[in-house]
């Protein structure tokens, strides 16, 4: 487009308008892209604990004890120290909540500011029921100590999952590209396209195989077996050979051979040009393709969900799965606390690295 | 051979003092994996699992042909990338053909020998067998004994523990029971019946002689009941006679769906062991994809939906992408707010797909979903996403577009970008509209760029199943799959899944490896047309 032209449409009040359809449009987009993220921000905020918002932003309902009747009393208190109520059966309490007289049954999350609860205690007219600046994060509360769901464990068996998985996978991969991008032998070509069809199976279904072999291995190496984080991270770390490989290998091949020839010229061996000369440059490459394998292991969820079994060895993603397939609207709340916590890490790195891996993506692309 | 190759000549280098170091830390590291796999190789053709054994046998001998042999050194850099894949990659995938080859399945677990091995172990007592009249003893730590009365023998006493059988010599035939008899004792009337009861199913005695309470005062000796007779591949059943014999393939009926027989030892009333064995039946299971009505019509539906759940996915996914990349492209929209806009816009892709598709799930749902939540304010009723099939497919497709159409957004930029401008230029002069530069120039340019990875996430959404099973586990149901169970939004794996790893029917693992060999079969060749595509690719780098 020459200066001129452009000069010509900027000008131009049709096109005006149509930079502001272009604008409206992509707001548009954009609404669509974060309506879903607002809203579950919302569901996680809010206290109600139910599916039903009315608006964006929860309102938080000032409750006070207007009148307890005699049998009010708490029979079961989670915390020690008396704060968290539970399960409160028998507690019956009429509360004014904003204005609103309303009965209250078994009040599933409530904080008390201003009373220790105990077993036995009972209420009294005017007592705060809810501790107004912690509630908001009721959701987050419930999620990080609930000792049957020990999230925070699962967030950590994730992380120690994907980065064992990641950096195994890069150190590897790297390796094979290395050599299928810096020799030619026979057989190189065939070998690529084998390794290509090979990991089109979808190792899904082979999970029989793999179950069987886990728990086979696991009775003679018992930190590879079923059930261990481990054995996850052998399956993880041979299904993402394939792919890695042809990703790494395209940008091996785009560093220039004459570098290491020259040095092979010079009597370097390959390792030495690979460790000294070719890795320093494609190291950025490396940690883009590392962190990439990491989001996509702590994304998986079918392989673990069939290879642990216990509780504690769960990832993030199968132990999210259990809100979801169980009583669903009713834990609505927490699990879309937990969605936010256990989506942050994923975020986080593509919006940091979306350049790169842009960059990445388009030049695979363009490339093609 | 080319001049890289050249170079790898050992005799080239000096073998300095770090190369011998090098070598030895090479055959010690080659001599201590192959002691471990040597080692696993043993167990595990001590526990009966050959095939495994195989594969590490195979993957050891191949790691060692390639770090011995110096013509294969650009192989050994691939070593360990080609053992894992060998383990973890091929062998299953070699399993799962020939699993799709079996019956294996919930009753058809184990294999014959196993089965004969169990079977073997129950006993029964035979009628006119040995009788001895019985006394229960009991030890400190609760366990029971008997002791044991042979009355056709002159009153001889025998003594039966949990682990032993002997005879008494200390106690003369005939004598009184004496009150401890190695740690156990006599137990009194009251306590013996209680005991009596407990040791009602209890097993005595040791290997070779098995004695059991037979009645209030009689006790036997067990027999093995069922017994493998090999000459007739049967199994002799003692206690009433029978003769069941290995069926691999018997009771083969289509009409009625019901599931083969085969892999069972049956007699000649049709009645089978409880336990069936892992049989080779050819190429049943694919034939039954045809042959059976409750799997050919669900199996048609959930081909063609897999195929237009793909296409619309990929369609839908590349169109937005298109639409918003071409409108960020236009570069007088300021710097700082495309930036935004983009970073905004990818976020769908940066969340992950388990939580994306649960979130929409929620927001879909019918009575306290938002979105039904909105509709229903604007006084209509909302769609029924998850019990009318085809609002259900239509809220996947819905998800998937949200999942999917910023990857195909920075794809198509980047590509946009790499188009040279003046060829827009050349068309502006010749009077080309917007229409037909976009027709003829970008769209084409795009496609010889993008071509392949559309052809990449048509084979990915293909084998989707995140999207499927988070959505709402392949439902609703679809009633004719009868006791298979499929639902109208499944997809070929997630079927096949459910056929393995599904509650109700039980698994069958045989008929899902075969569905997964279907599925194999067509995303290889999927998979090979793109590399044909995409040849140019690779010889790209070869010039490099």
């Amino acid at each position: 487009m020459s200066e001129t032209a452009r000069k010509r449409k900027n000008s131009s009040p049709v096109h005006n308008l149509r930079l502001t359809l272009q604008i409206s449009i992509l707001t548009a987009a954009a609404i669509f892209a974060v309506f879903p993220i607002i809203w579950v921000v919302s569901a996680a905020l809010n206290p109600a604990q139910s599916m039903v918002t009315q608006s964006i932003i929860p309102p938080l309902p000032e409750v006070r004890v207007v009148y307890a009747n005699a049998p009010g009393t708490l029979l079961q208190i989670a915390s020690p120290n008396g704060t968290r109520v539970e399960r409160s059966a028998e507690l019956v309490l009429l509360v004014e909540v904003d204005g609103d007289e309303k009965e209250l049954r078994a009040i599933k999350n409530g904080y008390v500011e201003n009373i220790r609860l105990s077993v036995g205690d009972s209420f009294a007219e005017g007592d705060a029921l809810y501790d107004i600046s912690s509630s908001y994060f009721i959701n987050f509360d419930t999620l990080l100590n609930t000792p049957r769901k020990p999230y925070l464990r699962w967030l950590v068996n994730s992380c120690i999952i994907a980065s064992i998985s990641a950096v195994i996978i890069v150190m590897i991969t790297a390796l094979s590209a290395y050599s299928f991008s810096r020799f030619r032998f026979q057989g190189r070509r065939s070998l690529l396209v084998l390794i290509l069809l090979v990991q089109v199976f979808p190792n899904l279904l082979a999970l029989v195989a793999i179950y069987l072999m886990l728990q086979q291995i696991g009775n003679h190496i018992p930190f590879l077996g079923l059930n261990t984080a481990g054995g996850l991270i052998l399956v993880y770390i041979g299904g993402g050979m394939g792919i890695n490989i042809w990703l790494m290998k395209g940008f091996f091949d785009s560093v220039p051979r004459d570098i290491d020839e020259s040095a092979l010229v010079d009597g370097a061996s390959h390792w030495q040009v690979y460790w000294h000369l070719i890795f320093p440059l494609v190291r950025p490459v490396l940690v883009v393709v590392g962190i990439l394998s990491f989001v996509g292991t702590y994304n998986e969820f079918v392989l673990a969900r069939v290879m642990l079994r216990d509780k504690d060895t769960w990832t993030l993603m199968v132990g999210l799965w259990q809100y979801i397939s169980a009583n669903f609207a009713q834990d609505w709340g927490v699990f879309a606390a937990g969605a936010i916590i256990g989506a942050l890490p994923s975020l986080a790195i593509y919006l940091m690295l979306q350049d790169q891996i842009v960059g990445g993506l388009t030049q695979g692309a363009v490339k093609g | 051979m080319s001049l890289q190759a050249a170079s790898d000549n050992p005799n080239r280098r000096s073998l300095g003092g770090s190369d011998l170091l090098r070598l030895f830390v090479t055959y010690f590291m080659l001599a201590v994996v192959d002691a471990f796999a040597v080692y696993l190789i043993y167990v595990f053709a001590v526990d009966g699992v050959i095939e495994l054994a195989i594969t590490v046998a195979v993957v050891t001998i191949g790691a060692n042909i390639i770090n011995l042999r110096q013509g294969l050194y650009p192989l050994r850099w691939i070593a360990p990338a080609l053992s894992l894949m060998v383990l973890m990659v091929v062998y299953p995938i070699v399993y799962t053909v020939y699993v799709s080859f079996t019956n294996y399945g919930d009753g058809n677990l184990l294999t014959k020998q196993q089965v004969i091995r169990i079977l073997s172990q129950e006993t029964y007592l035979p009628e006119g067998g040995e009788v001895y009249a019985w006394t229960i003893y009991a030890n400190a730590a609760g366990d029971y004994a008997l002791w044991l009365t042979d009355r056709d023998a002159g009153d001889r006493y025998y003594f039966a523990t949990l682990g032993g059988f002997a005879a008494v010599d200390a106690v003369a035939p005939g004598a009184e029971l004496p009150a401890e008899y190695q740690g156990y004792r006599l137990l009194d009337r009251r306590k013996a019946l209680q005991a009596a009861v407990a040791a009602e199913d209890l097993v005595f005695g040791g290997d070779e002689i098995q004695i059991g309470i037979a009645g209030r005062r009689e006790a036997g000796e067990f027999e093995q009941r069922l017994v493998y007779q090999p000459e007739e591949d049967a199994i002799l059943d003692r206690q009433t006679d029978s003769l069941y014999h290995a069926e691999y393939n018997y009771g083969t009926d289509e009409t009625t769906g019901e599931p083969y027989k085969t892999g069972q030892f049956i007699n000649d009333a049709g009645e089978t062991l409880r336990t069936g064995f892992i049989a080779g039946i050819g190429t049943k299971n694919f034939v039954s994809f045809i042959e059976n009505d409750q799997i050919r019509g669900p199996l048609i539906r959930i081909f063609l939906w897999t195929i237009g759940f793909s296409f619309a996915s990929v369609v839908s996914t590349f169109a937005l992408g298109l639409f918003f990349a071409l409108i960020m492209q236009d570069e007088r929209i300021p710097m700082l707010l495309r930036k935004f806009f983009r970073t905004v816009l990818i976020i769908p892709w940066a969340i992950p797909g388990l939580i994306s598709v649960a979130v929409w799930r929620g927001m879909l749902n019918e009575n306290l979903g938002v979105i039904s939540n909105i509709i229903r304010a604007f006084g209509l009723e909302p769609p029924p996403f998850f019990i009318d099939p085809g609002w259900a497919k239509m809220g996947i497709l819905l998800i998937n577009l949200w999942l999917g159409y910023p990857y195909f957004m920075l794809v198509c930029s980047g590509a946009l970008a790499a188009i040279p401008s003046d060829m827009y230029e050349a068309a502006e002069v010749d009077g080309a509209n917007w229409w037909r530069k976009f027709r003829d120039l970008t769209l084409p340019m795009l496609l010889v760029a993008v071509g392949p990875l559309l052809i990449a996430s048509f084979t990915f959404n293909f084998n989707n199943f995140t999207i499927i099973e988070a959505y709402d586990e392949g439902g609703p149901p679809m009633r004719e799959s009868g006791n298979l169970p499929a639902g109208h939004t499944d997809i070929l794996i997630s079927y096949a899944f459910r056929l393995a790893f599904g509650a109700g029917r039980g698994a069958d693992y045989g008929l899902a490896s075969a569905i997964t060999i279907v599925i194999f079969v067509m995303v290889a060749a999927v998979t090979l047309l793109q590399y044909r595509f995409t040849s140019g690719w690779e010889e790209t780098s070869e010039n490099v």
